[in-house]
């Protein structure tokens, strides 16, 4: 009995002491997790690896940005910027632990920019329920602007994808009212979102649809969808699909002889994705997209102070390729995010914070923006970018067509 | 009683000292590590239902990811559509997984090993693919997000008087993974010590003998391969729980080959094994890419390949290691030490003499 007893104290012992651990464990209670007197904790999720890594090095670009203006400045009111970069892969079966893990472990004040519709989808209803912001999400998803009365505490920044498609929807109605169209879409939130803008700027002309093919995120060819699209007889081509997926349509549509006028979403229009899809064989004839940011390519914002500056910025990159259009973005969301800290001020909540995002910013001076583009949200406004200008594809480089297209208050 | 009590064998108090630190645990480490660990210990779950096939009744399956992707989706469907509370879903999710297990087992039997292997891989290539269809039901490539559980009041308040804290909603969900841990082992130890568990061993060490014992050889294999898939599919709905969120590439085919590396590594046809297994088959992906790119010395272009093969690179080589230094895993190699310690301390004569192994119940 002795031994089982002292067993029993033993192990009670350990018991008692595991619990006394515990209950110094309190958690602190603040209002403005992850800022302290110097110092903002930012954290992104993006994918630098798999199927979307090519808009990996926008984190880069946004990282530069803050480590310039930590440098430059000093930070924001004294506060350096810390960004924390987690890769998620594109996939939102990660995107949810690596945010959870970025708001209870590392407790970031906020997430910015995180990538992909479906991965920041997937984790707003739990952003919101823990009122940690969710700013300047990098993708164009409409639901992001439009569902701000659910979900304060999120916002995008870019054009919304939906603006875009009715952009395009008017170019081809005022250009080519005889096209007959097919699309390629990616088989999600992103893809589905250019389709509905499209199908609603054609509005009764949408018949001119004749075939349609989607691609999952997790397919590795769509060679049997764009061979689908040319038997339909379609002579325009739409490709609302990523960079990696949109690199080899391109080349696969000239291998398989066929010269259809192509339509591609901004988000995989950069010049040097251009670059290497002309390099594997892709004629590239006839492309039209649009484009809201100075292209760092285009020989017209050589002398530019923005691009200067940009090239100033991206110096603190060392892997990031300065041709890259995605490098300029991530460097001109940082921007927006530094002007909204600039005027929290030394108001730096959560809620502060989320609310100039979200309804007060004005803000017409951005560098990296095409002349005259506007970021600019009000209470009833949440769609930072709606100004737009299309462009087509010149053989080395995008040339611009018309002026800027405003879609602001045209989607509901 | 007391007797008894005295008498017991001192694996039963490692136990009890293994069962008082997984519920002293999320004392100890903060609310987001809790989640960590119950995520670990849902890996234990469907690495134990794993070794109840694999390792007591010597079928192998590279399937078992798929069985939780059901599991999970009957649950999340379940909890999400019909708004059925999320924890009396759990043994809906377990039961209907058992049963396609069972029914899966049926054909699969024609099967050797190597064809079973590859019919069980097919249905964990196919299964990502066939939730997407029906995306009305399944939310297609989007995935289903749950809301994170509200701990019960009685949960809540017996926590905060122990230690004086909140109860969060992941160490809510850490002790309910960790209830029906305990369930489970438990019935898998009582299955594998009594006539199914012997049957089941037979098999696997000589069906012809099995048979000519009066063993049911087709009943017993369907068996395992229902009662494997039930406790995957239990699995794959605390994982919902867990994460907060399914989608079909939540459930990829290497998760159900990190289950398979889980089993051996911990070892194979024992009880603790999937513990040991599952702690090394969830920590090591997130370690290796946590570590890897906080070490300065490792050149840049390198560390970002070992960061994303890491993973994948170090179950390779700790599966062939273990093949070949230690196949009974983790587990079997403790043993082995202890017995030899035994031995060399007390002087008794090695097995080369002839002496009995000490535990027949684990061979």
């Amino acid at each position: 009995m002795t031994k089982f007893g002292s067993r029993i104290a033993g192990i009670t012992a350990l018991f008692i002491a595991l619990a006394a651990c515990g209950g110094s464990n309190t958690p602190a209670a603040q209002t403005d997790v992850g800022v302290t007197s110097n110092s903002i904790l930012l954290g992104n999720t993006i994918a630098q690896s798999g199927a979307a890594a090519a808009y990996g090095t926008i984190a880069n670009g946004e990282l530069a940005y803050f480590t310039y203006i930590n440098n430059t400045q000093g930070g924001v009111n004294g506060r350096k910027i810390t960004f924390k970069i987690l890769d998620d892969a594109y996939n939102p079966a990660q995107t949810v632990p690596l945010t959870k893990q970025l708001v209870e472990q590392d407790k970031v004040f906020a997430m910015f920019s995180g990538l992909g519709t479906q991965a920041q989808t997937s984790v707003r209803d739990y952003l919101n329920a823990q009122k940690v912001p969710q700013l300047f999400v990098a993708t164009g998803a409409t639901t992001f602007m439009l569902d701000y009365s659910k979900y304060k505490y999120s916002i995008g920044w870019q054009p919304p994808y939906q603006g875009e498609a009715r952009i395009y929807a008017k170019d081809i109605l005022a250009n080519h009212a005889g096209a007959k169209i097919g699309i390629l879409y990616q088989n999600d939130d992103y893809g589905q979102d250019y389709l509905k803008g499209l199908t609603d700027g054609l509005g009764s002309s949408a018949s001119m649809i004749v075939d349609k093919e989607s691609y999952d995120v997790t397919a590795t060819s769509t060679a049997a969808q764009l061979v689908k699209l040319k038997a339909s007889g379609a002579d325009t081509l739409f490709l609302f699909t990523t960079p990696g997926f949109t690199i080899p349509a391109l080349v696969t549509v000239t291998k398989l002889g066929w010269a259809p006028a192509i339509y591609l979403n901004a988000v995989s229009n950069p010049e040097v994705y251009m670059g290497i899809a002309a390099k594997n064989g892709a004629a590239l004839k006839n492309v039209t997209s649009v484009g809201y940011i100075k292209d760092p390519t285009d020989p017209q914002w050589a002398s530019d102070s923005g691009m200067q500056l940009y090239k100033t910025v991206i110096a603190n990159c060392t892997t990031c390729n300065v041709n890259d259009g995605f490098n300029i973005y991530g460097v001109a969301v940082a921007y927006t995010m530094v002007d909204v800290l600039k005027q929290a001020g030394s108001n730096m909540t959560r809620a502060n914070v989320v609310n100039i995002a979200t309804s007060g910013l004005n803000e017409s001076n951005n560098p990296f923006l095409l002349p005259g583009v506007v970021v600019k949200t009000t209470s009833s406004d949440h769609f930072p970018i709606t100004q737009e200008q299309v462009i087509t594809w010149n053989g080395t480089g995008w040339s611009s067509q018309g002026g800027l297209v405003d879609e602001r208050g045209t989607i509901k | 009683m007391i007797q008894r009590i005295r008498t017991t064998p001192p694996r039963y108090w490692l136990v009890l000292v293994v069962v008082l630190f997984f519920i002293g645990l999320p004392t100890v480490i903060d609310s987001f590590q809790s989640g960590e660990w119950a995520q670990a210990l849902v890996l234990a779950i469907a690495i134990m239902g794993l070794n109840i096939l694999v390792g007591y009744s010597g079928q192998i399956s590279l399937g078992h990811g798929a069985f939780m992707a059901i599991g999970a989706y009957t649950s999340a469907i379940l909890a999400h559509r019909y708004k059925m509370d999320y924890l009396a879903t759990i043994p809906i999710a377990g039961l209907l997984t058992g049963i396609l297990g069972f029914l899966f087992g049926v054909p699969a039997l024609r099967l050797s090993a190597l064809y079973l292997a590859l019919a069980t891989f097919a249905l964990a290539v196919v299964t990502p693919s066939l939730i997407k269809r029906p995306a009305e039901l399944t939310g297609g490539v989007q995935g289903i997000v749950l809301l994170p559980p509200v701990p019960p009041t009685f949960a809540s308040d017996t926590f905060s008087a122990l230690t004086g804290t909140a109860l969060t909603s992941d160490q809510w969900t850490y002790y309910v993974t960790l209830a029906w841990t305990l369930v489970l082992f438990w019935l898998a130890w009582n299955l594998v010590r009594h006539r199914a568990g012997r049957a089941m061993r037979a098999i696997r060490d000589g069906e012809v003998a099995a048979a000519a014992s009066g063993v049911n050889i087709a009943g017993y294999k369907t068996l395992a391969f229902g009662i494997s898939a039930l406790y995957a599919g239990i699995a794959g709905s605390l994982f919902g729980l867990a994460v907060g969120f399914v989608s079909p590439d939540t459930f990829p085919v290497a998760l159900s080959i990190q289950l398979l590396v889980g089993a051996v590594v911990g070892g194979l046809a024992s009880i603790p094994g999937p513990i040991i297994g599952a702690i090394f088959a969830y920590f090591l992906p997130i370690e290796s890419n946590q570590w890897v790119p906080t070490q300065t010395w490792i050149p840049g272009s390198i560390a970002s390949t070992i960061e994303k093969a890491g993973p994948a690179v170090t179950y390779g080589a700790v599966l062939i290691l273990t093949m070949i230094f230690a196949p009974n895993g983790v587990v079997g190699l403790v043993l082995t030490g202890y017995s030899r310690l035994r031995g060399r301390l007390r002087g008794v004569p090695d097995r080369e003499s002839g002496q009995m192994p000490p535990d027949p119940h684990t061979v």
